[in-house]
């Protein structure tokens, strides 16, 4: 009667497993009580979630009629959510025992908000997709305010809260109206009743709430403002994963969401979506030139990134979205690395209550940590697009796909933005090797060995960056 | 058809709404009023009223609500669950005690944690 | 019966009241509600095309949303919670530590 069987839990097995392993991680956390353990456990389960999406990768199918798509889009959003969950959990270890709330609980709600990432980017179904998106949110609510009686993170925990609700709404509504239009959430058969509705408005209504909801939470301009607030309020380590994670999903699901499903309002979507992508780079980088501390200015550069991501947008309704979204898993990958580095930087340096995040801090630390401030060099150098690292490839990639869609135009807007993103990248540079001061890291294992990794791959996936390309064109040809 | 019921159910608002405003009107004109400290009182009889009126409430008993909201919420998917039970295959029947399961693991969690504790 | 073009205003009326009690409104419980009131706007709505398709699914999903629904509550309230111990408020134009 149900019409499900074992075979479609087998399909989704990665995110069945890491969903019934935390739950497992709960009791663990209850009746142990060792925060060591919860985190060695949790960083098992996320290798092993690794493990199964390898073992999955080149599957196709849907699962539980049609609501969840493996593919290879799919798998690779898998595997960089999850290599994003190893790097925030070696952000984190460090970071919460030096801050004194080192608590199991909040390597469990990652693993929660890591499985609904992974839903989003499986997501056939626009119910699915709100679902996941909640499961996505609500875990990052309460990381974004762990930090015990601190004022500043519970606000950041309940600005989070309430524009995440509040854009929740609006990719609930959308779907209710998308629903009425075609009498479908499946996006396969929103497509096939699309084509003949009688209601293009509802439909268009719905297709442009949803893009807000969703813009909500990638933080496009007009709807990044809680952005700098929560990203500097949060704890570091939240940050830098909801920097990453909340993106990744959020653009999964919305490349599958508008790719898939609304070819037919393309034309009357793209002039919008140009206009946020302009909107973005513009005020995403021209705020960020104005910031003193790092968090927020990190900020706004992640916001700026956004709008870089959302550039590939705007070919959706071309014959070459193919390439867009290629280019899309690429740089998303390419912000993924240099992302984490970057943090594991700031947290190197971040002193309790809060400080050691302004620009003045990282003076001199080219002088006494020439190491550290090497490769956060590599790091700005990477957000800035300039070789020989992995950011100049992703932006060299989403800015050839631009051009040959025909938007010279938004290339261009590109070429500038990056041009005075270098400005603030740079600006940190110069206060690390160019002015004198006397700042204190303490060298942590785990946290060292994330930013060695990173600094490692933001080089080496450089010259690598071909087969890479391949990896991620092959997982974008099942999408279409 | 339609709109005649909908005029009946109009004018049956228009008439409820009248009754009780000419009531007041009325005893506003006809009655004596004479007020002192006792008739202004919130509770004119009955216990006079202890301290504030917005006092703070403990946490406990939010954590409480938290848990109550968890097994209320249950319903949602148990009754139409029941409901069909009788029509379910194997697998089904096995959603919904794994439903119940998780829920268990929440409680077990709250439990651990002396959420159920009164202090 | 009432015609679904009726059930559709009156939830588009309600999510656009939502809308606007989240942005002129101070209070974090006042804001809460009004998402919640957002949210419920589609649960009507889903449940009209559900009546007007004939088919079970719409209604359904009102069970998925009103789970999420409680889920945020409970978060939601929580961090209210903590907020006002700290703070003594939860007016949303006093959590204002966090500027550039």
């Amino acid at each position: 009667m149900s019409g499900y069987g074992i075979e479609d839990l087998v399909y989704i097995l990665p995110i069945v497993f890491l969903l019934v392993w935390a739950l497992v991680l709960v009791l663990v956390e209850a009746f142990t009580k060792r925060p060591d353990v919860t985190m060695l456990l949790a960083a098992f389960g996320l290798l092993a979630a690794v493990t199964l999406s390898v073992i999955q990768f080149g599957t196709e199918a849907t699962a539980f009629k049609e609501m969840l798509t493996v593919d290879g889009y799919a798998v690779f959003v898998y595997m960089l959510v999850l290599a994003s969950g190893l790097l925030s959990l070696g952000l984190a270890y460090d970071y919460n025992r030096r801050m004194g709330w080192a608590r199991g609980e909040y390597y469990i709600l990652m693993l929660f908000s890591i499985a609904g990432a992974m839903l989003m980017a499986s997501a056939a179904n626009l119910i699915v997709v709100f679902l996941a998106l909640e499961l996505l949110s609500i875990p990052l609510y309460v990381m974004a305010a762990f930090v015990p009686n601190d004022a500043s993170s519970e606000e950041a925990g309940l600005k989070y809260f309430l524009l995440g609700a509040f854009a929740g709404g609006f990719v609930l509504y959308g779907v209710a109206l998308i629903y009425g239009a075609t009498g479908a959430t499946n996006l396969m058969d929103v497509v096939a009743a699309a084509l003949g509705t009688n209601s293009p408005v509802m439909l268009l209504t719905g297709a442009a709430l949803i893009l807000v909801g969703l813009g909500f939470k990638v933080a496009l301009v007009p709807f990044h403002m809680w952005t700098p607030d929560v990203y500097q309020g949060a704890p570091t380590p939240v940050t830098a994963y909801m920097a990453v994670v909340a993106k990744a999903g959020g653009f999964a699901a919305l490349f599958r969401v508008f790719i898939a499903a609304f070819p037919s309002v393309s034309a009357d979507l793209t002039p919008v979506i140009a206009t946020l992508v302009v909107l973005t780079l513009v005020v995403g980088n021209v705020a960020a030139l104005a910031q003193k501390n790092i968090k927020r200015m990190l900020a706004y550069s992640s916001i700026s990134h956004a709008g870089f991501l959302m550039m590939a947008f705007v070919t959706y309704g071309s014959a070459l979205y193919a390439d867009a979204v290629t280019s899309l898993l690429f740089y998303l990958l390419a912000f993924t690395v240099t992302s984490f580095g970057s943090w594991a930087v700031v947290i190197a340096l971040e002193k309790a209550e809060g400080k050691g995040l302004d620009f003045e801090d990282y003076a001199g630390l080219g002088k006494k940590y020439p190491m550290l401030s090497a490769a956060m060099l590599v790091f700005l150098l990477s957000f800035a697009g300039v070789p020989p690292t992995l950011g100049f490839a992703g932006k060299f990639f989403l800015f050839r796909t631009v051009l040959e869609a025909g938007y010279a135009w938004l290339a261009i807007v590109g070429v500038i933005m990056s041009l005075v993103s270098a400005f603030y990248y740079l600006r940190v540079v110069r206060f690390m090797y160019f002015e004198q001061g006397d700042p204190e890291v303490r060298s942590e294992p785990v946290l060292n060995l994330v930013t060695a990794i990173t600094v490692v791959g933001t080089i080496f996936l450089f010259l690598f960056s071909g087969p890479l390309l391949a990896w991620a064109s092959e997982a974008v040809l099942a999408l279409i | 058809m339609l709109l005649d019921n909908w005029l009946f159910v109009g004018l049956l608002v228009i008439v409820a709404a009248g009754i009780p405003a000419i009531v007041l009107v009325i005893a506003r004109l006809l009655a004596p009023r004479k007020p002192n400290d006792a008739k202004l009182d919130t509770y004119e009889c009955g216990m006079e009223t202890v301290g504030d009126t917005w006092v703070q409430f403990k946490v406990q008993y939010y954590i409480y609500a938290l848990v109550f909201l968890v097994f209320d919420v249950e319903i949602i998917f148990l009754y139409p669950w029941a409901v069909a039970f009788d029509h379910l295959d194997l697998l089904g029947v096995i959603a919904g005690v794994l439903f119940i399961f998780l829920l268990g693991d929440g409680l077990l969690y709250a439990w651990r944690k002396g959420a159920l504790k009164w202090n | 019966m009432v015609a679904i073009e009726y059930y559709v205003i009156l939830s588009a009326i309600l999510f656009t009241l939502g809308i606007v009690g989240v942005l002129i409104r101070r209070n974090a419980i006042v804001i809460f509600m009004s998402i919640e009131l957002m949210l419920n706007s589609a649960n009507l709505a889903f449940i009209a095309f559900a009546r007007q398709y004939n088919e079970l699914n719409g209604q359904v999903f009102v069970f998925f949303v009103m789970t999420v629904a409680a889920a945020e509550v409970a978060v939601g309230l929580a961090l209210m919670v903590t907020i006002f111990r700290t703070k003594h408020s939860i007016d949303v134009d006093q959590l204002s530590s966090l500027k550039g």
